[in-house]
C-alpha cells in the first residue's frame, strides 16, 4: 500500500485532490501510534504527517504555540518546558495500552481530542486548540481560528476538527493555548473508600474553592483498600495552604497521605496513560464518559454482568474499564449502562475482529447521525478521508 | 440586489415582497401555534424588537413570537420552514454586533420567556437551564452554595444564556475560566425543520463530532437553543483587584507580558487608557489615577494568604516598569467600585458621547504598536477614542467616539472602526473576540478569511439551513453566498 508523506500543505493538497478525483480511499495518519484504535477500515493508500514537523511559532508571553501536525508531542512538550510552560490538558500517551511504538504527533492530539486528568479543571485538547490549518477532502487548504485565544469570528471549525479522527480533513498545522507549568504539585491520597464514598469525596473536593486539578479513584483490587487521589498544583504557598484546608475538609477519613515528587508524578502518569489497567494483558479497554455522580452506577452495572476492572478519573466522570476481549467485549452491557445512566462508551482497545463487528463509538441518535453525515459530506464529499474509522459511512 | 437604508453603511438584503405580502396569513398560522399573548403583531409592540445593542440599525419584523416550550419552538420553526419565512432568533437583544436585528421579511423568535432553572447538581457541578435565563440568573440560582457560572460578559444582568451560546460570549474573567464554549456541556437544539436534537449532556465531553462546539458561536444560524447544560463552579474564597498606573502604554503592555512570563495567570487583567480612565472615574468614583496614560486592573483569587502572596509577586514584577500608581483594594466596597468603573465603561462612555465599540483581538506582543496605530487612525478621522480591553488575552475594545448630530460623523466612526479591525487582522489577530460578527463585521470577513475558508464554513452552515432562512443577513458577506 502506498504511503504518501507530503512535505507541506501544497503537497497534501495535490495528493488529496488526486485521490478525490480517483476515489482513492486514504488512511489518515501521523506516526501510527494509535493505528489500533477506532473501527478498522479498508483504504487504498495512506497519507501521513510524518514529514511535516517543526514548531512554527512560539510566544511564551502570549501563551501560544503553533506546530506542523507531524511534530512529535514530546518535542512540543520539551520546547514548552524550557520556558516553564506546558500543554494544559495533559494529553494521554496511548502507546502503553496499545502496545505501539514511535512518536505520537501533535496533530493526533488535536484530531482525536486527547486529554488527561487535568481536563477536569483546564479543559480538553479542544478547549486549548485555538487554530488549525487543514486540507479538506476536496484538496482545498482551509484555515479556521488563529493564534489569539479569544476569537469568535465565523463558524468554529476548529472544534469540528478536534475529535474528528481525520475524517473531515488532514491537519497540517495546529495552534494551542498553553499555560505556565505549576511550581509545585501535591496529591492527597485517601485510602479505604468504596466507589460511592470515593466519588462523594471527589465531588466535595471539586466543589471546594481549592482548584483541584486531578480527581481520580483507583478501587480496591487487592484488599488493601482503594486509593482516592486529589491533586493540587500551583505556587508553593498556595498549594500548602489549600492542602491544609483539604485535610481539614476530610478530617473524618482516618487514612490519608500526602504524595509528592517523582512517585506522585508517576502515579498521575499511570492514571493519564491508563497503565493501571495494562497488567490485565490482552483484555478489552473501554472509555466511558458520564455524569460524575453516575460513575459508580455505570461501574456496578458493568461489574454485575462482566468480569470487569475499572478506575475513575475526572471526579467520577471518566471510567476506564477492562473487560474480557471475547464475544462483543462487553459492548451490549456497556451500552445498556450508558443508555440507563447517560454518557457514552468508546471501545479503545480490542482485537481487530472484535472492533470490526461492533460499534467502536457510541451509536448516536438519528438526528445527530443525519447532521454527522451532512458535515462529513460538506468537508469530504467523495468520502475518501479515513472512511468508516468513526462510524460506518462516515 | 442590496438595499441601503438611509445613511447607514451596512446593507440588508432586499426583503422578499412575496413573503411580506403574506404577512396576515403568516400571523394567522403562528396564532394557531402559540397563545395569543405570545404573538406580537402591533407596530408599537414590535418596535421594542426592531434593534438590539447596535441601535444605529433598525428593521421592523413581520411579527414577534415568544414561545414557552421547546415544542412550541419546534412547531414555529417547522411552520416557518414550510412557509419559507425567515427566522431571527433573539435572547435579550443585547448584541453589540447586530446579531439580533430583524429583517422586514422575517419573524423574530424570542426565547426570553423560557427562563427557568430545570435542574442543578452541585455534586456533578452542572446546571440545566432554559435558554432564556439571564447569565446572572444562573449564578444567582446557585449562589446559596457559593457556586457560580463563570463567563461574565458586561451585560450579564440582561443577556441570556441563549445569546451567550450564539455569540460564544466571554467576559472579564475568561483568562482563568474560559469563554462560553469552555463552560457548555450540552444543548437542546431545535432545527429549522422542527427536529429537536439533544447534544451532549451532564458529562464532560460529547460523543462524535463536536457539534456542541460548532453550535456555540454560530450566531443563531444553525438552530434555536432552548435548553442548555452548563458547568457551574465553586467560587474562590476571595478575590482582590489592584490598580497599576503607568506613564506609557508600552510600560503597561510590557508589565502584562512580564506577569504572564512569570507563570502568573491572574483571574482578570484589564487595561484602560487615559480617556477611558477619566470617563469611568467620573461615573464610578472608583479611585482610578487620573494622571496616568494607562492603567491595569489585576485581580487575583484565593484565600487572604494566597492573595497576599500573589499580589506581592505582581507588585515586584511591575517595579521595573515604574508604575506611577499602585493601589491594592482594601475592602469589598473598594473592589466593587473598581469593577463598577470597568464594567460600566460602555455605559459611562455613552454619557459623554455617541460611540461604536470594536472588539478585535491581537497578539498581546503587538499591543503598543496597535494602540499607537489606533490613535493615529481615529485622529485621521477627526474623532476620539477610549480604550478598555482584556489585556491578558489581547481582546481590544476601542470605543470610537462621535456625535450623531454632526452629519457624517457616524460614517467616519464606522470607517475608523473598520480600519482598526483590519489592523487587528494584519498583526495576526481577528475581527471579533467576543461580540460576534452579526451585521457589523459581516462585510469585513473577507479580510480574515479567503473564499475557500468562507466556502467551507458556508457548506457547514448549509447542512443545518440549506435555504438561508435562519438569521440570514448575518456573518457571511451578502455577495458570494451559497448553500451546500
Amino acid at each position: 500500500m502506498t504511503t504518501h508523506t507530503p512535505r507541506d500543505e501544497q503537497d497534501t493538497s495535490i495528493i488529496i485532490r488526486e485521490a478525490a478525483k480517483k476515489g482513492t480511499l486514504l488512511n489518515v495518519a501521523g506516526n501510527g501510534t494509535k493505528a489500533p484504535m477506532g473501527r478498522p477500515n479498508q483504504t487504498d493508500a495512506s497519507i501521513s504527517s510524518a514529514a511535516m514537523s517543526g514548531i512554527t511559532l512560539y510566544e511564551p508571553a502570549e501563551l501560544v504555540i503553533s506546530a506542523r501536525s507531524g511534530t512529535p508531542v514530546l518535542e512540543v512538550m520539551r520546547v514548552l518546558a524550557a520556558k516553564g510552560q506546558e500543554l494544559p490538558f495533559e494529553p494521554m500517551d496511548y502507546r502503553s495500552i496499545l502496545g505501539t511504538r514511535g512518536n505520537p504527533t501533535i496533530g493526533a492530539i488535536a484530531a482525536m481530542n486527547i486529554s488527561g486528568p487535568r481536563r477536569i479543571m483546564a479543559g480538553a485538547a479542544r478547549d486549548s486548540l485555538i487554530g488549525v490549518r487543514f486540507v479538506n477532502g476536496r484538496g482545498e487548504v482551509v484555515k479556521s481560528g488563529g493564534r489569539v485565544m479569544k476569537n469568535v469570528t465565523g463558524l468554529d471549525l476548529v472544534k469540528l476538527m478536534a475529535g474528528s479522527w481525520g475524517t473531515l480533513g488532514f491537519l497540517t498545522e495546529v495552534t494551542f493555548k498553553v499555560l505556565p507549568k505549576p511550581e509545585r504539585m501535591a496529591t492527597l491520597v485517601i485510602r479505604g473508600l468504596d466507589d460511592s464514598q470515593a466519588i462523594e469525596a471527589l465531588s466535595m473536593a471539586l466543589g471546594s474553592p481549592f482548584d483541584v486539578t486531578g480527581a481520580a479513584h483507583l478501587p480496591d483490587r487487592d484488599r488493601r483498600g482503594g486509593s482516592t487521589l486529589i491533586r493540587l498544583e500551583g505556587f508553593r504557598v498556595s498549594v500548602d495552604y489549600r492542602m491544609n484546608e483539604l485535610k481539614r475538609l476530610f478530617k473524618r477519613f482516618r487514612f490519608m497521605d500526602i504524595l509528592e515528587g517523582v512517585g506522585a508524578e508517576a502515579l498521575w502518569q499511570s492514571v493519564r496513560d491508563v497503565t493501571i489497567l495494562t497488567d490485565q494483558g490482552q483484555r478489552a479497554i473501554w472509555r466511558v464518559s458520564t455524569a460524575p455522580t453516575k460513575g459508580p452506577d455505570v461501574a456496578a452495572h458493568v461489574a454485575q454482568a462482566l468480569d470487569a476492572q475499572w478506575f475513575y478519573d475526572w471526579g467520577g466522570g471518566l471510567l476506564w474499564i477492562s473487560t474480557p476481549a471475547n464475544g462483543d467485549a462487553g459492548a451490549s452491557v456497556l451500552r445498556e449502562a450508558t443508555r440507563t445512566y447517560g454518557g457514552h462508551a468508546t471501545l479503545v482497545r480490542a482485537p481487530v475482529e472484535v472492533r470490526s463487528t461492533l460499534d467502536v463509538f457510541e451509536p448516536q441518535s438519528d438526528a445527530l447521525m443525519t447532521l454527522t453525515r451532512g458535515i462529513k459530506a460538506s468537508f469530504d464529499p467523495a468520502g475518501i478521508l479515513n472512511p468508516g474509522r468513526m462510524y460506518a459511512g462516515i | 440586489m442590496i438595499l441601503k437604508e438611509g445613511s447607514m453603511t451596512i446593507a440588508f438584503p432586499k426583503p422578499d415582497q412575496a413573503v411580506v405580502a403574506r404577512r396576515r396569513d403568516i400571523i394567522e398560522g403562528l396564532g394557531r401555534l402559540v397563545a395569543s399573548e405570545a404573538l406580537i403583531v402591533s407596530e408599537d409592540e414590535r418596535r421594542a424588537f426592531e434593534t438590539d445593542g447596535l441601535t444605529a440599525y433598525r428593521q421592523m419584523p413581520l411579527a414577534v413570537v415568544l414561545p414557552s416550550t421547546t415544542q412550541e419552538v419546534s412547531a414555529i420553526m417547522r411552520f416557518c420552514n414550510d412557509q419559507g419565512v425567515k427566522v431571527v432568533p433573539r435572547g435579550a437583544g443585547t448584541s453589540l454586533c447586530g446579531g439580533a436585528i430583524p429583517q422586514a421579511d422575517a419573524i423574530v423568535l424570542g426565547v426570553a420567556k423560557m427562563n427557568q432553572v430545570l435542574d442543578v447538581s452541585f455534586e456533578g457541578r452542572t446546571a440545566r437551564v432554559q435558554a432564556g435565563i439571564t447569565n446572572l440568573g444562573i449564578s444567582q440560582a446557585v449562589a446559596h452554595e457559593n457556586f457560580f457560572y463563570a463567563p461574565d460578559p458586561s451585560s450579564q444582568l440582561a443577556c441570556t444564556i441563549a445569546g451567550n451560546i450564539a455569540m460564544n460570549s466571554g467576559g472579564a474573567h475568561c483568562l482563568k475560566y474560559g469563554v462560553t464554549t469552555n463552560n457548555l456541556l450540552g444543548v437542546t437544539l431545535v432545527m429549522l425543520d422542527g427536529t429537536v436534537v439533544e447534544i451532549g449532556g451532564e458529562h464532560l465531553d460529547a460523543a462524535g463530532y463536536d457539534i456542541l462546539g460548532l453550535v456555540c458561536g454560530s450566531e443563531g444560524q444553525l438552530g434555536v437553543v432552548t435548553e442548555a447544560v452548563v458547568r457551574i463552579l465553586r467560587a474562590a474564597e476571595g478575590a482582590r483587584p489592584a490598580l497599576f498606573g503607568f506613564e506609557k502604554a508600552e510600560d503597561a503592555g510590557a508589565c502584562v507580558a512580564a506577569i504572564i512570563g512569570a507563570g502568573i495567570i491572574p483571574v482578570a487583567l484589564e487595561y484602560m487608557d487615559k480617556p477611558a480612565i477619566q470617563i469611568c472615574e467620573a461615573f464610578a468614583h472608583a479611585g482610578y489615577p487620573l494622571d496616568v496614560e494607562a492603567m491595569l486592573i489585576v485581580e487575583v483569587e484565593g484565600s487572604d494568604q494566597e492573595i497576599d502572596d500573589m499580589l506581592r509577586r505582581i507588585v515586584a514584577i511591575s517595579e521595573p516598569f515604574k508604575p506611577k500608581t499602585m493601589k491594592v483594594s482594601q475592602s469589598e466596597a473598594e473592589s466593587a467600585a473598581i469593577w463598577k468603573g470597568r464594567k460600566s465603561a460602555f455605559g459611562a462612555t455613552g454619557r459623554v458621547a455617541d460611540y461604536i465599540c470594536m472588539d478585535g483581538t491581537i497578539p498581546t506582543g503587538q499591543l503598543p504598536y496597535v494602540l499607537n496605530r489606533i490613535d493615529e487612525i481615529v485622529k485621521s478621522y477627526g474623532l476620539g477614542v477610549a480604550n478598555v480591553f482584556h489585556a491578558g488575552d489581547g481582546n481590544l475594545h476601542p470605543l470610537v467616539m462621535f456625535n450623531t448630530n454632526v452629519p457624517g460623523e457616524m460614517e467616519k466612526a464606522e470607517k475608523a472602526g473598520e480600519d482598526i479591525l483590519k489592523l487587528c487582522v494584519e498583526v495576526g489577530g481577528c475581527l471579533t473576540g467576543e461580540h460576534g460578527v452579526g451585521i457589523e463585521k459581516r462585510d469585513l470577513m473577507t479580510y480574515q478569511f479567503n473564499p475557500v475558508d468562507l466556502e467551507q464554513q458556508m457548506r457547514v452552515r448549509g447542512v443545518f439551513d440549506p435555504g438561508w432562512l435562519l438569521n440570514p443577513a448575518k456573518v457571511f458577506p451578502l455577495e458570494g453566498r451559497f448553500a451546500a
